[in-house]
């Protein structure tokens, strides 16, 4: 089942690739710069998945990951309130210089942090739920620098078929 | 009987825990348990600190309490703002993470070389941002193509995302995540220094017109002595604001304004992809935009395996399951490819399999080869087993796979816009090594 591994040079890079290796294959997803450096990946679907979920549900979750992202990034003017009193006043600053204990405390103004946070609970939700039962497991891209996205797939007995109650599923997330 | 509970034994509790900084591959070092790090050599920044401290300290002993009382109380209270949000700059600038991407994963990086045949990733691989072709390089270090932005910096010997440049005079790369903090510690410095120059002028012309300018500059040598160094500093200091300022408008790096990234070439314009059309925008989003969360997790809890992200059931599975094999490449490689493996260190053995934090590393049984130590001691035979039970899993400690790694120069900074790929080091027996200074020693 080895996939077209080929990186070539040209703007049109596979949205994927993957290896086997001790912890089954694993397939990276690309980031897609092509609206810039913002966080955003490629939607397009693995072959290598084929068997185990069907089209739509893989390319719901990598929207709705896309959707959270573009949504972290998102300036408004909270978020600009919120950088241009850090730049300038530095509140997010001198305590944990002063205090340098209390920088381990998520403060709660972190918009960016916040929306990482929905992210790794959709993830965890998603593989829970949909993925995990058919033997596949996305991980948190916070995990590998938001640069892949990285899929673990290993044979699972009893792994559910690719068009199970996966829609119910994603209904609840 | 129980033994009474001391005030230290939650602290060596904690201790017990390997966290992610100890085992860092690049050369950064980390202060209060990860939570502060800087570049490896932070001598410079220490400098700066004692400039801008020394000389505000001569400022509020010397002319603040004459200014007071001669013009007004305000003088010392705005002079004691500016040098606070200086210093908080400085430090917030100095101490955080610049945007440091993590390495490849082994398995990512398997993946990139498999993609090619065993044979080492293309050099760039060109993607449209915004429908203009940017090439993304490989680095041999990270295993990686880098991001659009992105450099390795030789000095920390890590990539880091939207790169501006190594900062000797804060000790640390300036990035992503401290751009706008580097950018308010020179701005807020410039006026530091212009307001600083202009009361030891003031207090020095308040004195001369009594008594002249000579019995005025030695009635106060430390206002002379701010004046000068101010007045040395002000010009680079206010130059590197107005560059700065320049370059947050236009939504550039230092490094893509020194290499002529954006420039005209041979009368084609070649228009910045990443800027927003404005000025205003384009400072707004730079310096107050979202802030990027860091990607290290220094504080995290290091981890000898992937199989620990991994749910138990995948755990399970996997520790039941055979590794599957890998295709075999059309034609295997030379020789092993630089800083993925330190396994041509040692010879053919058991290997032990360890992690450095991005890296895999194959650590084979040593030798029994002799190690020769620079100074009066003299080691004996290095004993096969004496590098095993370090304290770290696999058999050696964070301590000596750092001592390892400084002393044999494996993965030296390599800055890969450099026109060849690294050497591959010849396999073959461990070869004495020379250990000198009493942190070598003290390793041992």
């Amino acid at each position: 089942m080895m996939a077209n591994n080929r990186i070539p040079s040209g703007p049109n890079t596979p949205g994927s690739q993957q290896t086997p290796t001790q912890q089954g294959i694993k397939i990276f997803i690309q980031r897609d710069y092509s609206e810039g450096t913002a966080v955003k990946f490629q939607t397009r679907f693995p072959p290598e998945l084929e068997d185990r979920i069907d089209r739509q549900t893989f390319e719901y979750t990598m929207e709705r990951l896309n959707e959270h992202f573009e949504m972290a990034e998102t300036a408004d003017c909270s978020t600009y309130c919120e950088g241009l009193m850090d730049t300038v006043i530095l509140w997010k600053v001198l305590f944990p210089i002063l205090f340098i204990y209390i920088s381990d405390i998520n403060l709660p103004f972190l918009f960016l942090s916040q929306h990482l946070r929905k992210v790794s609970k959709f993830i965890a939700t998603q593989n829970e739920r949909v993925y995990n039962p058919r033997g596949i497991h996305i991980t948190d891209p916070i995990l590998r620098g938001l640069r892949v996205i990285e899929i673990t797939v290993i044979d699972v007995p009893n792994c559910q078929s690719p068009t199970g109650n996966s829609n119910n599923q994603m209904r609840h997330t | 009987m129980k033994r009474p509970r001391r005030r230290g034994d939650a602290a060596m509790a904690s201790r017990r825990v390997t966290r992610k900084w100890e085992m860092f591959a690049g050369r950064n070092r980390f202060w209060c348990d990860g939570r502060l790090m800087t570049a490896p050599h932070p001598g410079v920044f220490l400098l700066t600190l004692a400039l801008i401290c020394g000389t505000c300290g001569l400022h509020f002993a010397f002319d603040c309490p004459f200014l007071a009382a001669r013009v007004s109380p305000a003088v010392p209270a705005a002079g004691a703002a500016l040098c606070a949000l200086t210093l908080a700059a400085l430090l917030r600038t100095a101490l955080s993470d610049p945007g440091i991407i993590p390495r490849a994963a082994p398995a990512e990086a398997a993946a990139l070389e498999a993609a090619e045949a065993g044979r080492p990733p293309p050099r760039a691989r060109e993607v449209l941002v915004r429908g203009r072709p940017v090439k993304l390089k490989y680095c041999f270090t990270c295993k990686m193509f880098r991001p659009p932005r992105a450099s390795h910096c030789s000095l920390c010997d890590n990539c880091v995302d939207r790169f501006d440049h190594h900062c000797p005079w804060v000790g640390n790369c300036v990035g992503k995540r401290n751009y706008r903090y580097f950018y308010t510690f020179v701005v807020s410095l410039s006026f530091l220094a212009v307001f600083v120059f202009a009361c030891a002028v003031t207090h020095v012309a308040l004195l001369a017109r009594g008594a002249g300018l000579g019995p005025a500059l030695r009635a106060t040598p430390a206002s002379a002595i701010v004046a000068a160094v101010c007045f040395l500093s002000v010009w680079s200091v206010l130059g590197l604001a107005g560059f700065h300022t320049y370059l947050a408008s236009t939504d550039q790096t230092t490094n893509e304004d020194i290499k002529g990234s954006f420039s005209t070439r041979r009368g084609v314009s070649n228009p910045n992809p990443y800027s927003r059309g404005n000025a205003c925008a384009n400072c707004w989003h730079v310096l107050c935009g979202p802030l990027a969360p860091s990607l290290i997790d220094r504080r995290g809890v290091f981890t000898i395996d992937d199989k620990d992200e991994l749910p138990p059931s995948f755990a399970r599975a996997l520790s039941a399951a055979p590794p599957a094999a890998p295709s075999p490449p059309a034609a295997p490689p030379a020789a092993p490819p630089l800083g993925g493996s330190y396994s041509n260190l040692f010879e053919s053995g058991s290997p032990v399999r360890h992690a450095y934090m991005n890296r895999s590393l194959e650590l084979e049984p040593v030798s029994s080869q002799p190690m020769a130590l620079a100074g009066p001691l003299q080691a004996g035979p290095l004993q096969a087993g004496s590098l095993q039970g370090g304290g770290a899993p696999g058999g050696l400690s964070a301590s000596r796979l750092r001592l390892l790694h400084d002393t044999t120069m494996i993965d030296a900074a390599l800055d890969l816009d450099e026109p060849e790929p690294p050497p591959h080091l010849p396999r073959g027996p461990l070869a004495p090594v020379h250990l000198a200074g009493p942190r070598a020693l003290a390793a041992l």
